[in-house]
């Protein structure tokens, strides 16, 4: 190999690279698709109704035909020579054998690799918007520990020029998180990667909204000198008073919604999104670092009843993998982060891996604006290094951590009639993002840039295309004084006031939020 | 590496020298900690020598280059120092009352007064000489900046702020080493017509008000107009990432070949140690590592890392806890 060896290529680049002989194409623009609606889940709270609903469209576009790919469905099978057929962005047909009807643009992907598209459950794209300054620090609602009645969706900027960054690292799908700066931080928001005028227009319809909630180090930084909690026992306490509070408020409304006696109880948004909790509709993503720590938090949700839906950073699940596989708790982990805070120390390589072979459910996450561009390298490194140590990981297990996993973490699961039976015909059509049209468009006249066709190995395209990205009207920067340097030289520690800036010493970012950020608890 | 064990935890940082913005006499050699945790787990993945950089505001200090074994700071020292560091991107600001052309001021400020010391040194001894911007100590140790002798390495990342670099070098007729510079793909052909290196971070394409036009394609574009590129990786922990830096450089345009040079021979050239370091050579120092293929893949692993001809053992803090917890419940 003379290049970088990416073995899991990515479905929109693969239609991006298309674009050069599609534009030949004759088909009639077909209506927009509305989308079906919503399940439970995102737009509703229990007795409250649909609230903030997704305004989310299919975008229509033409047949396009891919063939000759390799194809790894996450399903259990790997296809050589296989096509994927997509309309109106719904997957039609996938397999060896695949007709195109008469107005499909046909792309020859010789070579190249098609998966589902890439969703990570942990970003904050949009809520630590670049170019990341205090102005559009909008992740952590820092000024009290519990903040269950905030949305992230209420701060996510769709046109943050990070998420074109991330779409052409192959993600259609992100869960935008708060900050971990409080131990129940807010609702996190479940969005399609589509250029939008408004959050609403990206809610992914159907998804479960999650709820932040973080142990350790941070809260206990972040309050120590403002009436705590200080101490993690502080932290427990924090969130046993929390969702006490919020029994007795979910067996109010319970009670109501069943009589409808006299005026409903009075709305408390904090406890709503409990008590939602509580029901089982909005799941827990929980920032969790420690083994010991985590076994708490499932302590925690045996005594409320809840469950934890997927613990977050989590540097030593392989420590309880047993544990995480006996509880169905899935693990969002980096592939090799670790040591940038004292409780990352203990992280590994073979993390992934050990948990695969625990029978636990892994992800691969970002919680970065750089790492989650690269989300199947992060597999492939701990894929690899699994296997060094003799812990056997396939392909199809790898490409899951970052597509059918975390579509269970998020809850999509339930709206994708995810195979079980390794027949591809039911693979989740929903993957096929409407960016895929978008791609398209957006590239026709480039190109897809260099990253992408060396990715896979098409040599000679322009190399312009990010930048053209970044100068679309559609993600413009907005003006404003940095407060702070960043990148090379960033720090974060200077933008927390704390000391001189990190220089070179990149502080592995943030556990928090995407490392160019303002916020000074963002981690 | 060695100067910083845990970055969130201050008291493990050794890299800045507090409340000196003119940091010259600082060299942060005997701050590097020859246990520290970080070593064997980035060396067991190919990286033999590190250059250890020092932290501050508008001069940071001297930059030290260490091999990344040995029981003493003695026995890891390769070179010392390698390089003067210096910053005129956004973190330096407020060390020019805010402004970058008050850094740019001061920066000039500060060599002017190292060179009327050298040639008045009688005088300031005998406090005859105006207020000079800096120490005796730090003056003097910027002598063999002004000299051409010890390069400075700047880091700058707005094309302004690179130019501005190019600018003072050249007023000065310094050695410069450009740290950083996201947006030299803007200017490949200035910065090569100066002949200065670039150390670049090339997964790095983040926007920010320091460099808004920062992109992917940085180290490929400066490598295709002439500039000497190496590449880097600055965060510490994860120094090992060097090869997915360079892995991505390819994919992002550079050359496999520009790209192995960039983070073995370059790095070694940009740093003065080309004759002892940075290519398999005979009389040059052994080290060495036997990778399974491709270095740059993924599927690539170490099966091998001589550093000065000690095999060294594949070992550290991370294997050890994967030993442990490797089947549950634990080995203790």
């Amino acid at each position: 190999m003379r290049h970088l060896s990416v073995t899991l290529a990515l479905l929109v680049f693969v239609a991006a690279c298309a674009s050069a002989g599609a534009r030949t194409s004759t088909a009639p623009a077909p209506q927009s698709t509305a989308a079906p609606a919503p399940a439970a889940g995102q737009d509703t709270a229990a007795g409250i109704g649909p609230q903030y609903p997704s305004t989310y469209q299919r975008h229509a576009n033409p047949p396009v035909l891919i063939r000759n790919a390799t194809i790894m469905t996450a399903a259990g099978q790997e296809i050589q020579g296989g096509s994927i057929l997509f309309k109106d962005g719904r997957i039609v047909s996938v397999g060896t054998n695949v007709q195109a009807p008469s107005d499909a643009v046909v792309v020859d992907a010789t070579g190249k690799w098609v998966t589902p598209g890439v969703i990570d459950t942990h970003s904050h794209i949009g809520v630590y918007a670049a170019p990341g300054t205090f102005a559009e620090s909008d992740g952590n609602e820092a000024t009290r520990p519990v903040t269950a009645e905030v949305w992230a969706e209420h701060s996510f900027w769709p046109q943050d020029p990070q998420i074109p960054l991330a779409i052409a690292g192959g993600v259609t799908t992100i869960q935008a998180l708060p900050g971990s700066a409080n131990l129940i931080g807010g609702r996190s928001a479940v969005l399609k990667l589509v250029p939008a005028r408004s959050v609403q227009e990206m809610k992914f319809p159907g998804a479960h909204y999650g709820l932040k909630m973080a142990c350790g180090e941070n809260p206990k930084r972040v309050y120590g000198q403002r009436g705590g909690p200080s101490t993690r026992m502080g932290n427990m306490a924090g969130y046993r008073e929390a969702f006490i509070a919020a029994q007795a408020y979910r067996r109010k409304w319970d009670k109501w919604n069943k009589d409808h006696q006299g005026d409903p109880p009075e709305r408390n948004l904090r406890n709503e999104s409990l008590a939602e909790v509580l029901r089982g509709n909005i799941y827990v993503q929980n920032h969790c670092y420690r083994a010991d720590e985590m076994m708490q938090m499932l302590d925690l949700a045996h005594e409320f009843g809840f469950k934890i839906r997927s613990f977050h950073h989590a540097v030593e699940a392989y420590k309880i993998a047993d544990a995480l596989a006996r509880e169905g708790t899935a693990s969002s982990i980096w592939s090799d982060w670790w040591g940038f805070k004292e409780e990352a120390m203990d992280g590994i390589y073979e993390n992934a891996a050990l948990l695969q072979q625990a029978g636990a459910r892994v992800v691969i996450h970002s919680d970065d604006a750089s790492g989650i561009q690269r989300l199947n390298q992060e597999a492939a490194k701990a894929m690899y290094h699994g296997r060094r140590a003799g812990i056997p990981v396939t392909r199809d297990q790898a490409v899951r951590w970052f597509t059918a996993n975390p579509a269970w973490v998020l809850g999509l699961d339930s709206l994708v009639g995810w195979s079980t039976t390794g027949t591809i015909r039911r693979i989740n059509p929903r993957w096929t993002s409407p960016w895929v049209r978008e791609s398209i468009h957006d590239r026709s006249s480039a190109g897809p840039d260099d990253r992408d066709h060396r990715r896979h190995g098409v040599p000679g395209l322009g190399t312009e295309n990010r930048q053209r990205d970044r100068a679309d009207s559609r993600w413009p920067y907005r003006r404003g004084r940095d407060e702070c340097r960043s990148a090379r030289g960033c720090d974060a520690h200077r933008c927390r006031g704390q000391v001189g800036h990190a220089g070179l010493h990149r502080r592995r970012r943030s556990d928090g939020a995407a490392g160019n950020q303002r916020d000074p608890e963002h981690e | 590496m060695g100067l910083r064990e845990i970055s969130a935890i201050q008291n493990t940082n050794e890299a800045t020298l507090r409340g000196n913005d003119v940091a010259a006499a600082f060299n942060v050699l005997e701050g590097i900690n020859p246990a520290s945790t970080l070593i064997a787990v980035n060396r067991m993945e190919g990286i033999t020598s590190t250059v250890a950089v020092p932290n501050g505001s508008l001069i940071w200090g001297q930059a030290v280059m260490i091999d990344l074994d040995g029981a003493t700071i003695d026995a890891m020292r390769v070179k010392s120092p390698v390089a003067m560091v210096a910053d005129l991107s956004e973190g330096a600001k407020e060390a020019g009352g805010g402004s970058r052309a008050g850094v740019a001021q001061r920066l000039r400020r500060v060599l002017n007064d190292a060179r009327e010391y050298a040639t008045r040194r009688a005088d300031y001894r005998r406090a005859q000489i105006q207020p000079l911007s800096a120490s005796a100590a730090d003056l003097e140790a910027l002598q063999p900046v002004l000299r051409g002798e010890l390069p400075l390495l700047v880091v700058a990342n707005r094309r302004s702020d690179i130019e501005t670099a190019l600018r003072i070098a050249r007023e000065y007729k310094l050695k410069l080493i450009l740290a950083g510079a996201a947006e030299g793909w803007m200017i490949p052909g200035e910065i090569a017509a100066a002949g200065v290196p670039v150390l670049v971070e090339p997964m790095d394409n983040i926007p920010t008000f320091d460099a808004l036009g920062i992109r992917y394609e940085n180290a490929p574009l400066l490598a295709k107009g002439g500039v000497k590129v190496a590449l880097m990786e600055t965060a510490t922990e994860n120094t090992r990432d060097l090869r997915q830096q360079a892995g991505n450089a390819v994919a992002s345009g550079m050359t496999w070949e520009q790209a192995l040079r960039a983070v073995t021979l370059t790095p070694a050239e940009v740093f003065g140690v080309a004759d002892r370091y940075g290519s398999l050579d005979a009389g040059k120092v052994a080290n060495v590592v036997v990778w399974s293929g491709d270095p740059f893949d993924f599927s690539t692993g170490v099966e091998h890392v001589f550093i000065r001809g000690r095999d060294i053992p594949l070992r550290s803090r991370q294997t050890e806890l994967l030993e442990r917890y490797k089947t549950l419940p634990p080995k203790y």
